[in-house]
């Protein structure tokens, strides 16, 4: 009836999912308070010397090479899982499922997806460059100087659209992730999980609306 | 009353299935919602058609045996109910019921509403259990059980293995079934020697069964009949994690 060849169980993937999602969402913390630098109204100065410290940084060195196994494995998972899920129903009810509950949990996958996209098109952008694959343009001369590439690309107002939109998903990604991960590592307690719900809201918002904040600037703000 | 019924007709298994409406006229409020189609049946059988075959038993709820999935909801839209507590009054004059069978792949259909729940007992079959003969009751004070456990251990036993949660869950998942009996013997003396082993072999089995995984959806919660709360899921997983990390290998 089943797949006896399933070697990892469903509990096991969830709990390793939910590791790399923690680890993910602490690097936007960090991704963000790096990002906001842009804002500062110095031309990048300050932006430009926490890139160079974080370049210069044996250890974010090899955080890199974590985070990019992070994002490996929460992407592989993702897909691994959903194709679990979807054949275990293989015959879908005529009347879909009229659960109350929020939307952000049942379209982690459709957020998922866009979020991944978007990924792709971040890392284009600005990854590709610092590995030599993407040429830097004429304006973001200069060894990891971002700065003049992030204005030229958020003052597109396409990108900056696109940017936005993939934030809202992220937002709603997030929302459910957060105190998705507390349950699926078993933390899931009736006098803390309140309050862990209301800092997964927080923390969506924190995230989005800061990392929203740095198109807007550049599109109507800096001249 | 009258109603109109969208019901799924399947000859067996391999039959391909198919929805027949019917009409329903007289019905009365008070009747259950199986009553209901008891009343269908006897004027299917009067004009010589095959009656809609359905599964139940003690029709008050805690057997477990009923369960369809009507209006895009197991055992239907009133909270904390079986589908053999739910009354025609919840319904409007004049609605359409939509009745499916559970939906999943560890339940295929036997016959147009009725489902093989067999999955369920393999998953108890695999762990769920206490292999030792515990005898009868022993003195009431020579095995303390704190007043909380035992509150918890009777929220988890609360199940009644109907299926509803697998229904309602969009990966049609078994982990609110698992969960309650996993907890139900953990929290409890005799059930704590073999908690590692159980919740290992259940949720194994489960998977090989072909349900899905949880992903905190949480509507397994919202429509089980006995409101098992999703904590148990994340007692489950710690349980799961305290086997597989914490537990020392034997030699």
């Amino acid at each position: 009836m089943g797949d006896t060849r399933i070697r990892m169980t469903t509990v096991s993937q969830k709990y390793i999912m939910a590791l790399a999602g923690i680890f993910l969402m602490l690097f936007l913390i960090v991704h963000l308070s790096i990002n906001i630098l842009m804002i500062a109204g110095d031309d990048g100065d300050l932006f430009g010397r926490a890139v160079n410290f974080m370049v210069a940084n044996p250890f974010i060195k090899i955080m890199e090479y974590f985070l990019f196994g992070g994002f490996i494995v929460h992407i592989l998972l993702g897909v691994i899982m959903e194709i679990i899920n979807y054949r275990a129903r293989p015959v879908k009810y005529n009347r879909s499922l009229k659960t109350e509950k929020s939307m952000f949990s049942k379209y982690m996958i459709h957020t998922g997806v866009i979020i991944f996209i978007f990924l792709f098109i971040h890392f284009f952008h600005f990854f590709h460059v610092k590995l030599g694959i993407v040429e830097v343009p004429e304006v973001a001369a200069g060894a990891h100087d971002f700065f003049p590439m992030a204005v030229a690309t958020f003052q597109t107002p396409l990108y900056s659209i696109i940017y936005l939109v993939s934030f809202v998903f992220l937002a709603f990604h997030l929302k459910h992730a957060f105190q998705s991960a507390f349950q699926s590592l078993g933390l899931n307690h009736n006098k803390y999980m309140p309050a862990i719900k209301v800092i997964g809201t927080l923390y969506a918002i924190f995230i989005s609306v800061g990392f929203a904040i740095i198109p807007i600037y550049f599109l109507f703000f800096y001249n | 009353m009258k109603i109109r019924l969208k019901i799924w007709r399947q000859k067996n298994s391999t039959a391909k299935g198919r929805f027949v409406k019917y009409k329903l006229e007289n019905v009365s409020p008070e009747m259950s919602f199986l009553e209901m189609l008891d009343f269908l049946n006897e004027q299917l059988i009067k004009s010589g058609d095959d009656p809609v075959a359905y599964d139940h038993d003690c029709r008050e709820g805690i057997c477990g045996a009923c369960g369809l999935y009507i209006n895009g909801r197991p055992h239907g839209a009133q909270k904390k109910t079986t589908t053999c507590e739910l009354h025609m009054r919840v319904f409007d004059d004049g609605s359409t019921i939509i009745v499916e069978p559970w939906r999943s792949r560890a339940f295929p259909v036997i016959k147009d509403l009725m489902v093989d729940r067999t999955a369920l007992d393999e998953i108890i079959r695999s762990g769920g259990y206490i292999s030792v003969n515990a005898g009868s009751a022993p003195e009431a004070n020579s095995i303390p059980v704190g007043k909380h456990e035992s509150d918890k251990a009777f929220d988890a036993a609360e199940c009644i293995g109907c299926g509803a949660c697998v229904a309602a869950c969009k990966n049609s998942s078994a982990m609110l079934f698992v969960a309650a009996k996993v907890s139900q013997l953990a929290l409890l003396p005799h059930g704590k020697t073999e908690a590692a082993d159980r919740v290992k072999k259940m949720v194994k089995k489960s998977n090989e069964l072909g349900f899905g995984g949880c992903s905190n959806t949480y509507s397994c919660e919202y429509d089980c009949p006995k409101a098992i709360p999703v904590e148990f899921i994340a007692k489950m997983n710690r349980e799961f994690f305290k086997a597989k990390v914490c537990k020392q290998k034997v030699e």
